[in-house]
């Protein structure tokens, strides 16, 4: 089994530290700088997955981060295991352990591939067509799918590594290694751009810096020698930043790039430990020059997914780069001159090459002749029509094309190998490109889409914008550089360059095989399984654009996005549908590049940095008190305290019993206050509040509604008066900074003209409300020169006064129907007051209470709490609070629309009080409330809004909304639930008492 | 990401604004006089344009100014940045 395939020692292998690792459960050596796909080519172990929807065995295809097969889970069952990686881009360290992931039980026997034999049931849309119905089979199926399917398992403990984000500025930013993007960086660097050069790989210099082949040459050095010399010469720039293993995720307009930067990933264990994994790098950049190369793409002929078979220049990289061969009988399958290099190459290190198939007419450039002087047979006309060797390939069977391409004749001839390098030609790699919003064009001569129109600071060069050979890349090359960094030459000016002129490439998208298309398998997206017959069937079956072909036959949809087989699925389309490829257009590529983990988009913002936390000045004594918290937006509010093991229920009954019978007191810290100053103050007030506040007199307070313009509640809140031009507002909990804004839009945009400024001070100041007929007692043992009587400080005024030399705003006003202080006091001194009002409870019991309990009172009042009694479709009116609503004022927000013929009628929904004719059973918040119980369908009249069981007039109290409520009182209706109906009787939403009494008791 | 050319703080990320909607869409000044149809033009009709649009926007996390913006929506461009109350420029 453990055979080596090491070719020659190689410069970017460290051949002394030898590496072990386990693959499927068996240990393996490879050496440091080995991808864990180098090392078990080297290993000779080719098979290692199982395809998506036939199970068919699937081998290494690529070299890079297009890889559509060797998709692995590494390190499984255990806190770091990571699915979906890309075993040709993951490198290994010692102990790293990897598994195939889309195979059960086991690579070698995979009960899924019966799928393969099975595969005439299995056409495009398979899954759309046959699971869809009947409906209530759908579980049943997404069992077995999903088994069967098997894409990796997300880790299921805490992952241990530390990831981290960056934000980083630079006037040119370089995407891409190659050559172009090493001798773009250099010049934008010595010209005093602030300079960036970002590649995914871990060495500089992309494929040319293995290129050993005498037929490229720069200044008479073979062209991987003198690009090591340019860059050598980088470390000596100053203002030029690299970063290997950093690859280009998203480029978003205006420049704004998001990179993932890799530190630990290929570091042994014991290394990892303490070190940030990932970083995103999230970079704006003046000008980007994009040279993220091509990929080679494959051909499309039957059974071209075996083990075995790869592509002609990753067999190349592997030899060259990782010092490994990737068979020892190797057959060439091309359509152009790149795979007659990486035979050479080959050849110089003394692996076998059988022969080279090649789809065109034969010709005579030196690159051929130099193949035949090397003992290799060329093929001319020939194409592979079959393959065989189940989990590795052992035989391609060839036949010659006829003049149009469409069919084969003559003879078919068998040859004996154990790889296949296939060579289809060149996709450039305009991803990043078309994501950032560039436009493409179609090169009808070479087949390929190029970057066309862009709007931002950016250029292509290289093989990503369609130059392949070496001389025009370097000759565009120079010549966009000095245009776009403004420069009038570059230090590559003078370079003489020499390369092979390639004989034209001849495109077949589909080759034809001996077999009728319906027999065989030609696989155009290796991950999702879909084959060029899918792609015709899908066409036959109506479907015209891209985008829909696209997601019926699932091609491109893998984590590979298609990077190997979109062409050629668009090219079938072309070809079949009779229309030309530059008018079919292409599929949207969507960021990520290549898949990100979590912890790489999370960064540090994990644990309790996931989301932003409020807490108030008094939160440590609630703690202390153990209480019970709710999220409201994003404050922590206590929610209740339950002492010796009460429930949520028993602790809110003792709660609401105590503020009624004594004395309560609530962290109000948290409700949105807005300062307002300005003569035009009360103006303002006048036009965003339904009630009229010009003659609202200095030091008093009053209730306020605050709509939309479409006339739907959207706040409310007490408003104090504490001199001529000054007010403070208070808004609910969660809409502080909403109300802020839209008030802040209306000032600035409609209503210039109004001398009023807020300001937000909703943090500055800490509140605690007191409350019950007690409060006013305890409020006298705090402040005792403060005279509380009625006449002086009736309900809904307010006084300033001082509790030592602490000032404090003090508002005699309620939510509880109780009377009650809140006092406010600079936020720092927030938690002694508290603790002092808490002092001087203690002989009226006073009882600390929390936003349920709040909630519970202020149902028992019948006050509405915006966001829970409402959903932004209730009017005053609607509320029953006409009250509110001034007739007089000519305007305010809202108010036009309190008149649409709509916001009219009378039967939509109202609030109203419910009942239970069972006073024991409460009502669940959300049912649904109708009238007519056997009435088809069932019609529904609104819903519960808010339900407790009062503690206070021992029964159970609900609001609700219902359709024509308010003309129902005393109506019976009914609360169907899943075991039972509940009778209710529409009543009065204030259910205790009704006559505000209790507030100047 | 656009980099939004605030014009009482200068250049600044996207993510410190909010959108507004379009712009000029003035308040009607006496809207108890309009028809029930006039009403709901000016609360519920915009334009929603592909091509170029004159929008509100708010420098939220900033200065918390609201300001103008001519976008073009069908690629992002954003041809002119004023201020509230100053002529929209034609373009
Ligand atoms: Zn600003």
């Amino acid at each position: 089994m453990s055979e080596s395939l090491r070719v020659k020692s190689s410069q970017y292998i460290d051949e002394t530290t030898r590496v072990s690792f386990k693959f499927n459960g068996t240990t393996y050596y490879g050496f440091k700088g080995d991808t864990l796909a180098s090392a078990l080519l080297a290993n000779n172990v080719h098979l290692v997955g199982r395809s998506f929807k036939y199970h068919r065995p699937r081998g290494i295809m690529t070299s890079g981060s297009e890889e559509p097969n060797a998709i692995v889970q590494i390190n499984p069952n255990t806190n770091r295991t990571e699915p979906n990686v890309r075993a040709t881009e993951v490198e290994i360290y010692e102990g790293m352990e990897a598994s195939s992931q889309n195979c059960w039980p086991s690579v070698n026997f995979d009960i899924g591939g019966i799928n393969n034999f099975l595969s005439p049931l299995f056409p495009a849309g398979f899954y759309y067509k046959t699971f869809m119905w009947p409906a209530s089979f759908w579980e049943k199926y997404e069992y077995f799918i999903r088994h069967s399917a098997g894409l990796g398992k997300s880790p299921t403990s805490n992952d241990p590594d530390i990831y981290d984000h960056r934000n980083i500025h630079y006037d040119v930013l370089v995407v891409g290694a190659g050559i172009s993007g090493i001798l773009a960086a250099k010049n934008a660097a010595k010209n005093n751009y602030k300079t960036l050069l970002l590649d995914e790989k871990s060495e500089l210099g992309g494929s040319t810096i293995y290129e050993n082949n005498e037929s490229n040459k720069i200044d008479n050095k073979i062209s991987s020698e003198w690009l090591k010399k340019e860059i050598e010469e980088l470390k000596n720039i100053n203002n030029l930043e690299i970063k290997t293993r950093t690859s280009v995720a998203a480029y978003h307009q205006y420049n704004y790039l998001l990179a993932r930067e890799n530190f630990t990933d290929h570091l042994d264990k014991k290394d990892k430990t303490n070190k940030i994994r990932q970083r995103l790098l999230k970079i704006r950049a003046k000008k980007v020059i994009l040279a993220t190369g091509a990929l080679e793409r494959p051909m499309i002929f039957n059974n071209n997914d075996r083990p075995g078979i790869m592509l002609s220049s990753a067999i190349k990289k592997y030899s060259d780069f990782y010092g490994v061969a990737c068979g020892r009988k190797i057959v060439f399958f091309t359509n152009n001159d790149s795979a007659y290099e990486s035979a050479l190459s080959l050849n110089d290190k003394g692996i076998k090459v059988e022969a080279v198939v090649d789809i065109r007419k034969q010709s005579e450039t030196n690159l051929e002749k130099r193949v035949i002087d090397a003992g290799i047979k060329i093929h001319w006309e020939h194409t592979v029509v079959d393959t065989s060797g189940y989990k590795k390939l052992n035989n391609v069977s060839i036949m010659k094309l006829s003049n149009d391409g469409t069919s084969v004749t003559g003879n078919k001839i068998s040859i004996s190998c154990d790889c296949l390098g296939v060579a289809g030609g060149w996709t450039p790699a305009v991803h990043l490109y078309t994501q950032s919003g560039g436009k493409l064009a179609f090169d009808e001569d070479k087949k390929i889409f190029i970057p066309n129109k862009n709007n931002s600071d950016q250029i292509s060069v290289g093989s990503c914008c369609g130059d392949f050979k070496l001389d025009e890349i370097l000759k565009n090359l120079n010549e966009k550089l000095k245009v776009f960094l403004d420069i009038t030459k570059t230090d590559f000016e003078n370079i003489t360059v020499h390369n092979d002129q390639e004989m034209s490439k001849r495109n077949i998208w589909l080759l034809p095989s001996d077999k009728a298309l319906g027999k065989t398998k030609p696989f155009v997206d290796y991950q999702n399984d879909a084959t060029a017959k899918d792609i015709k069937l899908a066409l036959r079956e109506g479907f015209r654009s891209i985008e829909h072909v696209k997601r019926y036959t699932t091609t491109g949809m893998g984590t590979d996005q298609g990077k190997l087989g979109n062409m050629h699925a668009l090219g079938i389309i072309a070809d079949t549908a009779g229309v030309k490829m530059g008018e079919l257009g292409t599929t949207t590529f969507r960021p990520p590049y290549t898949p990100l983990t979590f912890g790489t988009i999370v960064g540090r913002n994990v644990g309790k940095f996931f989301d932003i936390f409020r807490r108030t000045p008094m939160n440590d004594w609630h703690v202390e008190q153990k209480a019970e918290f709710e999220n409201v937006g994003q404050w922590k509010r206590a929610w209740y305290y339950p002492i010796n093991g009460e429930t949520m229920d028993q602790a809110v009954q003792r709660e609401s019993k105590a503020a009624r019978e004594s004395s309560g007191i609530l962290d109000a810290s948290t409700l949105g206050k807005i300062d307002i100053q300005g003569s035009d103050a009360s103006e303002f007030l006048n036009r965003v509040y339904t009630n009229a506040w010009s003659k609202l007199g200095i030091g008093k307070c009053r209730y306020g509604l605050m709509l939309n313009e479409d006339g739907m509640v959207y706040d409310d809140g007490v408003t104090t008066r504490l001199d001529e031009n000054h007010y403070l507002m208070t808004t609910t909990t969660g809409g502080a900074a909403n109300v802020l804004g839209k008030l802040e839009d209306y000032l600035q945009t409609e209503w210039p003209e109004l001398d009023v400024y807020l300001t937000s001070v909703t943090d500055q100041f800490a509140t605690a409300s007191l409350c019950g007929p007690n409060s006013k007692k305890i409020l006298k043992k705090i402040i005792p020169d403060l005279d509380l009587s009625d006449e002086n400080f009736p309900h809904m005024s307010f006084k300033e006064a001082k509790i030592g030399s602490i000032v404090c705003r003090i508002m005699r006003i309620s939510f509880t129907g109780e009377q009650s202080f809140e006092i406010n006091v600079q936020a720092s001194y927030g938690k002694d007051l508290w603790e002092k009002c808490i002092e001087a409870g203690k002989e009226f019991n006073i009882t600390p209470y929390g936003t349920e309990t709040m909630h519970l009172l202020r149902a028992e009042k019948g006050f509405i709490i915006v966001g829970q009694d409402t959903d932004g479709t209730m009017t005053p009116v609607d509320l029953q609070m006409d009250w509110i609503v001034s007739k007089k004022k000519y305007d305010f927000i809202g108010k036009r629309s309190l008149y649409r013929s709509d916001t009219m009628r009378e039967d939509r929904k109202q609030l109203v009080g419910l009942l239970t004719d069972d006073p024991n059973v409460v009502l669940e918040e959300g049912a649904q409330i109708v009238s007519e119980l056997n009435k088809k369908p069932v019609e529904m009249l609104g819903h519960v809004t808010s339900s407790y069981f009062s503690p206070n007039l021992n029964k159970s109290i609900a609001l609700a909304v219902v359709r024509g409520g308010k003309d129902m009182m005393g109506k019976k209706l009914f609360i169907p639930m899943e075991d039972k109906t509940i009778n209710v009787t529409v009543s009065n939403p204030v259910f205790f008492d009704q006559t505000n009494e209790r507030l100047n008791a | 990401m656009f980099v939004i050319n605030c014009p009482y703080c200068g250049e600044r990320d996207q993510q410190e604004f909010k959108a507004g909607g379009e712009a000029h869409i003035e308040r009607p000044k006496q809207p108890t006089e309009l028809s029930d149809d006039e009403w709901a033009e000016y609360l519920f009709m915009r334009k929603n344009i592909k091509g170029v649009q004159y929008e509100r926007w708010n420098h939220a996390h900033g200065c918390r100014k609201w300001f103008n913006m001519v976008r073009d929506t069908s690629n992002d461009e954003i041809k002119a940045i004023y201020k509230m109350g100053e002529k929209p420029p034609s373009i």
